[in-house]
C-alpha cells in the first residue's frame, strides 16, 4: 500500500508518458417531472415523497419517456455538434444494487440519441479539439444513507436508508473519446472541457449545473502509454470528481500515480477509483474489466424514440450562442483585457455584467462595480456575487447617478449599503438618506471660505502658487459638506477664490 | 322460483339484471357460495374478497336503482388471476416471494373492470410468474381440472380457466404470453382470448415477458368474451406499447358470427400444427369444426408457415431473457418476502437478497432465470437473444404470406388434453411443448382465441380449436369463433360445458 502511495514528480510523469484522457460527465435535467413517471423531481425534499408505482419499481408498473428529457438531450446533441438519432431504443443495463429499484437501470446502449460531435477547448489560448463519442439518455438511482457509522460510508455503518426521490431522474451522459496529445496540459484541459460544457449546459438552460449538488457529475479515465508509443495503456476510472479543481487535481495524481506503478513494472488494475477532495488522493474501488456484464438489452416496455427532422431543426432553432463564441464577441465588445474577462468569468458574473451594459453603463464602469465593490461584499458574506441583492439594473441607476453628478462613488458605495439593507431602489435611497452632491454654489462658496479662514497657511502657498496644496482645502470642505460635494467644483471654486 | 345464477352467461345475468330479474348482490352471492362449496376440490382462487364483492355488487345495485350503470356488464361479477396488480387485494402472482404483497395501485385493466361496475370475487390461482402450462408451478399449490380433478387446468392461467369452467365466476381475466389465456381453456372446455399485442393494457400486469404479455377476457361463450374485451381494450397512456387506435367492434361481430353465415370468409388451415405428437382425438375434433365452417360457408384454404416449427426454440430465449431481468426487482428491498440467511444476523443487503431469491423463488423460475442470463450474456447474445429476434421476424413474415391467402388461420390450441397432475412436472420439454401451436401469436403479436371444439374420443376430455387473425383484425376471431360455437351447440344441444361431470359439494 505504501508503495502504491509513492507519486512521480508531474514533469518526470511527462517525460516518460503520453496521458490519454476521457471524460464521462453525467449531467441531471432540470425537467419537472422524472425520465419515465411524472413524479416531481424538486431537490432536497422529504425522503420518499417523491415517488410512485413506476419509479419505486412495483411489480406491474410501466414508464413512460419524459419527451420533455428527450427535447433536452437532443438540445446538448446538437450544441455539442453531434449527429442526432433518427430512431434510437433504450436499454436494460442489468445489475445488482440495493438502491437501484427495478436492479436494472433504464439507459441506452449501442443506439444513443446522440452521438459524434466535438467541442473546442481553450487553454491558455491553445485550442483542444474534443471529440464527443455519444451523449445517451439513462434514469439515476435512488440514493442510499449509510447510518451509524463515522463516515457515512457504508463500511462500519449499522444500517442503510434509501431514498428513491432521486430514482428515476433523468440524467444524460456525455462521453468523450480518448483525448490525446494534451501532455502537460491534461490536467487543465480537462478541467476547461467540463467547465466550457457546465457553461454550455447553463446557457441551454437544461440543468441546474450545480457540481455541489451533484447535478453535474464527471467521471475521469486517465490513462498513460510509454512516451510516442501510440498504444494506450490501460484505464482506471475516478468517479464523482464534484469539482472543476477537483477534476483537475484528480487528473494529475492520476497522472502520478500510474507512473509510479508503471515504473515499478508493475501493471495497473483495470477498476473505479474514488476520489478524496481532503487528501487529493484517490482509492482503490471496485475491479471494473471490459467483460464486465451488464446483459444489455432493448427495454420491451418502451417504443424506439424517433425524433423528426422537422423537430430537431426546431430544436436547432432555440440554440443559444455557443458559450465560448460569446465570450470572444464580448470581450471584443467591451474592450476587456485577458486578465479582465477571466476575472469577469471566474467570478459568475458575465451575464450581470452584461446586463448592467445593457442598460447603459460604460463596460469599465459595470466591471468596477462588481468585480470591485460588490465582489468584495459577496466574499465577506461568503457567496456568489450574482446572489447579492443588486441587480443590473440597480448598478446601472448608480453608475448613470454618478454620470449625472448627482453622486461621487464614495456615496455610490453607501448607495449600495442602502440596496443591500432593502431600503428601497437608488433613487428612493439618495433621498431617503439624503446622499445627492451638494451643487448649490452658495453653500459651497461659504464653505470654502470657512476652510481658507480656517487655514490661512495653506491659503497663503496657493496664492504662491502652490496648487498642489489645495488638497488640504478641499478635504476640509469635503468634510464640512459630508462628503456630499462635487470636489471638482470644490478645487474650482478654491482655486477662482485664492489667484 | 331459484334460479342457479352460477350458470349463466355473462350476457344472460346482464339481461336478467336488466329485466329486474335479480340484482347483482343476488349473482355476487350465489358465485361466492359456489366457491365455498367446491373450491376446496378446484383451488381455482387464491385470494376471495367477499366482503369487496358484495359492496361493489350493492353499490351496483344501487346504480341500477338510479339509473346510472356504469357498463352493459355493470353488476357481473369477475374473477382475476393474481398476475394483475389490485388495490387493496394481495397480488401474490403465484410466488412466495410475494406472499402478502398488497398493491397500492390498480393495473388499468383492473381499474377498468372496478369503472365499470364489474364486482372483484377474487384473484386466481396460476403458475409462479406464469412459467407453466399446467399451474402446477404454483407455489401454493396446483388447481385441478374441473373435469378430472385429477388433471391440469391448462396453465398459466389455470385458476382462471378453472374458476370459469366450475361456475365460480361467469367471467375471468387470464394473460397470455405464449399460450396461457388459450390453452387452459382448451383443456377446460372455455373460451379464451388473446387479443392483439398493444390491444389490452399492461400497465399493473406484473411482467413475465414484456413483448409477448397480453390481458385477455377467460369466459364460457364468445359473446361474453367480446363483452369483456370491449370493457378492457383500448389505449392506455400509462403502457407506451398500447395501441393509440379505437378497438374493433367485437361484441357486433361476435353477433353476427352466431347468426352462421361465414359466406365469403377465407379460412386458412396452418399445416404445420398437426402431425406426429397430436393427440388423435384433439386432430378429429379440429377437422370437424374445419368442416362445420365449411358449412357455414367459409372457403377453407391450406396455409404453410414453415418458420413456425422455430417457434418454440425463439420463444424459449426471448422469454427468459427479459424474465430475468424483470424478477430481478425482488430483492427483499421494498415489498414482498424477506429472509435472512442462516446465523447471519448482521447480512449485507446483497446477502439477504441472495437469501429471499433462494427461498422466494421456485425451480421453473430459477430455471428460466438462468436460461435468460445466460441468453443475455456478452459474446452469447448474438447468437442466443439475437438470433431468436430474427427469427421472431420470420414467423411476423410467414404470418403476414399466410393472411395474404386467408383472412383467418386456423389449428389445434394444444396438441393434447388435460393430462395428469404431475406427469409432466420433472420434463420440462415435454411440458414447453403444449404450447407450440399459440406461442406464435404471441412472438408476432396478432390476436388468437380458442373456443372448444368438443371432447376427444380417447379420453372424453375438451379440446379447443384455435383462430388467429391480423394485429388489430381481433373482431375476425370473435366472427368466426362465434360461428363455430352455434354450430357446435346445435350439433350438442347445448353448450359442451354442461356435459361436465358435477363437482363434490355442488
Amino acid at each position: 500500500m505504501t508503495m502504491t502511495d509513492t507519486l512521480v514528480a508531474f514533469d518526470d510523469v511527462l517525460a516518460s508518458y503520453d496521458p490519454a484522457l476521457g471524460l464521462e460527465v453525467h449531467v441531471e435535467l432540470n425537467t419537472a417531472s422524472k425520465m419515465f413517471c411524472g413524479c416531481p423531481t424538486e431537490f432536497g425534499a422529504e425522503p420518499n415523497t417523491q415517488v410512485c408505482p413506476t419509479c419505486l419499481g412495483l411489480p406491474g408498473a410501466m414508464p413512460v419517456v419524459n419527451v420533455k428529457a428527450v427535447e433536452s438531450a437532443i438540445r446538448i446533441g446538437l450544441a455539442l455538434n453531434c449527429e442526432i438519432a433518427q430512431w434510437c431504443r433504450f436499454a436494460r443495463k442489468n445489475y445488482f444494487y440495493p438502491d437501484m429499484p427495478k436492479n436494472f437501470q433504464t439507459s441506452q446502449y449501442d443506439e444513443p440519441i446522440c452521438f459524434e460531435g466535438f467541442m473546442d477547448v481553450e487553454v491558455d489560448g491553445e485550442t483542444f479539439r474534443v471529440e464527443i463519442e455519444r451523449a445517451h439518455m439513462e434514469e439515476d438511482t435512488g440514493k442510499s444513507l449509510h447510518v451509524g457509522g463515522a463516515t457515512g460510508r457504508i463500511h462500519g455503518a449499522d444500517h442503510s436508508l434509501v431514498d428513491y426521490n432521486r430514482a428515476g431522474i433523468p440524467l444524460i451522459e456525455i462521453v468523450t473519446k480518448p483525448i490525446l496529445g494534451a501532455g502537460a496540459k491534461a490536467p487543465d484541459v480537462a478541467r476547461a472541457y467540463v467547465a466550457q460544457l457546465r457553461d454550455l449546459i447553463v446557457a441551454l438552460g437544461v440543468s441546474d449545473a450545480r457540481m455541489d449538488q451533484g447535478s453535474i457529475r464527471a467521471d475521469v479515465n486517465l490513462s498513460l502509454s510509454p512516451k510516442g508509443s501510440g498504444v494506450l495503456g490501460t484505464r482506471t476510472e475516478t468517479k464523482n470528481v464534484n469539482s472543476l479543481r477537483s477534476v483537475e487535481r484528480a487528473v494529475r495524481h492520476e497522472m502520478s500515480r500510474h507512473a509510479a506503478v508503471l515504473d515499478r513494472g508493475t501493471k495497473i488494475l483495470q477498476e473505479t477509483r474514488h476520489w478524496h477532495e481532503d487528501t487529493g488522493v484517490t482509492t482503490s474501488g471496485r475491479e471494473k474489466s471490459d467483460a464486465e456484464d451488464y446483459r444489455y438489452f432493448p427495454e420491451p416496455d418502451l417504443v424506439p424514440v424517433a425524433p423528426s427532422r422537422a423537430w430537431v431543426d426546431e430544436l436547432r432553432e432555440t440554440l443559444p450562442e455557443n458559450p465560448t463564441a460569446r465570450r470572444a464577441r464580448l470581450q471584443a465588445e467591451w474592450g476587456f483585457s485577458d486578465l479582465d474577462m477571466r476575472d469577469t468569468v471566474g467570478a459568475g458574473a458575465l451575464d450581470v455584467i452584461e446586463q448592467t451594459i445593457a442598460a447603459g453603463t460604460p463596460p469599465q464602469a459595470a466591471r468596477k462595480w462588481w468585480l470591485g465593490e460588490l465582489a468584495r461584499r459577496a466574499n465577506e458574506d461568503g457567496i456568489e456575487v450574482t446572489a447579492l441583492a443588486v441587480t443590473a439594473a440597480d448598478v446601472a441607476r448608480v453608475q448613470a447617478l454618478v454620470d449625472d453628478g448627482t453622486l461621487n462613488d464614495k456615496l455610490a458605495r453607501q448607495v449600495f449599503d442602502g440596496l443591500l439593507a432593502g431600503e428601497g431602489s437608488p433613487d428612493e435611497i439618495v433621498a431617503g438618506r439624503g446622499l445627492a452632491i451638494v451643487s448649490d454654489d452658495g453653500a459651497l462658496s461659504t464653505a470654502v471660505d470657512n476652510a481658507i479662514a480656517a487655514n490661512p497657511d495653506v491659503a497663503a502657498k496657493i496664492r504662491d502658487g502652490k496648487v498642489a496644496a489645495a488638497g488640504a482645502l478641499i478635504g476640509a470642505v469635503m468634510k464640512e459638506m459630508s462628503g456630499q460635494a462635487d470636489a471638482g467644483r470644490v478645487r474650482e471654486l478654491v482655486l477662482e477664490k485664492l489667484q | 322460483m331459484s334460479a342457479d345464477w352460477t350458470r349463466r352467461t355473462a350476457a344472460e345475468l346482464a339481461d336478467a339484471l336488466a329485466a329486474g330479474e335479480t340484482t347483482s348482490v343476488e349473482i355476487t352471492r350465489a358465485h361466492l357460495d359456489r366457491i365455498s362449496s367446491v373450491d376446496g376440490a378446484v383451488h381455482a382462487f387464491l385470494h376471495v374478497d367477499a366482503p369487496g364483492a358484495i359492496a361493489q355488487a350493492e353499490a351496483s345495485d344501487a346504480r341500477r336503482a338510479a339509473g346510472t350503470l356504469l357498463s352493459s356488464l355493470d353488476g357481473v361479477p369477475i374473477a382475476v388471476k393474481d398476475v394483475l396488480a389490485t388495490e387493496g387485494l394481495p397480488t401474490t402472482c403465484g410466488s412466495r416471494i410475494l406472499e402478502g404483497w398488497i398493491p397500492p395501485y390498480d393495473a388499468t385493466v383492473v381499474r377498468k373492470l372496478r369503472d365499470a361496475g364489474l364486482p372483484i370475487l377474487g384473484k386466481t390461482n396460476m403458475d409462479e410468474f406464469a412459467m407453466g402450462s399446467s399451474t402446477e408451478h404454483s407455489a401454493y399449490g396446483p388447481t385441478h381440472n374441473p373435469w378430472d380433478l385429477d388433471r391440469i387446468p391448462g396453465g398459466s392461467g389455470g385458476g382462471s380457466a378453472a374458476a370459469v369452467a366450475a361456475f365460480e365466476a361467469p367471467l375471468a381475466i387470464g394473460t397470455d404470453t405464449g399460450g396461457s389465456i388459450r390453452q387452459p381453456g382448451a383443456v377446460t372446455g372455455t373460451v379464451g382470448v388473446k387479443p392483439t399485442y398493444g390491444g389490452v393494457s399492461r400497465y399493473g400486469l406484473v411482467a413475465l415477458a414484456n413483448s409477448l404479455d397480453q390481458a385477455g377476457p377467460v369466459t364460457r361463450t364468445v359473446l361474453d368474451s367480446a363483452l369483456l374485451h370491449e370493457i378492457i381494450g383500448g389505449h392506455d397512456p400509462k403502457d407506451s406499447t398500447s395501441i393509440d387506435q379505437p378497438l374493433p367492434a367485437l361484441v357486433e361481430a361476435a353477433r353476427l358470427g352466431a347468426g352462421g353465415d361465414l359466406a365469403g370468409v377465407r379460412v386458412g388451415v396452418i399445416q404445420e400444427l398437426a402431425g406426429d405428437g397430436w393427440q388423435p382425438g384433439v386432430i378429429t375434433r379440429f377437422q370437424e369444426s374445419v368442416d362445420l365452417l365449411i358449412k357455414a360457408g367459409a372457403e377453407v384454404v391450406e396455409v404453410s408457415c414453415p418458420t413456425f416449427v422455430h417457434a418454440l426454440a425463439a420463444y424459449y430465449l426471448i422469454l427468459p431473457a427479459e424474465a430475468s431481468s424483470n424478477l430481478a426487482k425482488f430483492d427483499a428491498m421494498r415489498y414482498g418476502l424477506r429472509v435472512w440467511p442462516e446465523g447471519r444476523p448482521d447480512a449485507s443487503a446483497e446477502e439477504v437478497m441472495r437469501a429471499t431469491r433462494d427461498a422466494g423463488f421456485g425451480d421453473e423460475v430459477k430455471r428460466r432465470i438462468i436460461l435468460g442470463t445466460y441468453a443475455l450474456s456478452s459474446g452469447y447474445y448474438d447468437a442466443y437473444y439475437g438470433q431468436a429476434q430474427k427469427v421472431r421476424t420470420l414467423i411476423a413474415r410467414d404470418f403476414d404470406a399466410a393472411f395474404e391467402k386467408a383472412d383467418v388461420l386456423v389449428s389445434p390450441t394444444a396438441p393434447t388434453t388435460a393430462f395428469k397432475l404431475g406427469e409432466k412436472l420433472d420434463d420440462p420439454l415435454a411440458m414447453y411443448l403444449n404450447d407450440l401451436a399459440t406461442i406464435p401469436a404471441n412472438l408476432a403479436g396478432v390476436p388468437g382465441i380458442s373456443v372448444p371444439s368438443g371432447l376427444a374420443d380417447e379420453d372424453g376430455l375438451p379440446a379447443g380449436f384455435q383462430i388467429l387473425a391480423p394485429a388489430l383484425a381481433d373482431d375476425r376471431c370473435y366472427r368466426v369463433g362465434a360461428a363455430l360455437e352455434a354450430a357446435l351447440a346445435d350439433q350438442w344441444g347445448g353448450p359442451l360445458l354442461d356435459k361436465a361431470p358435477a363437482l363434490e359439494g355442488a
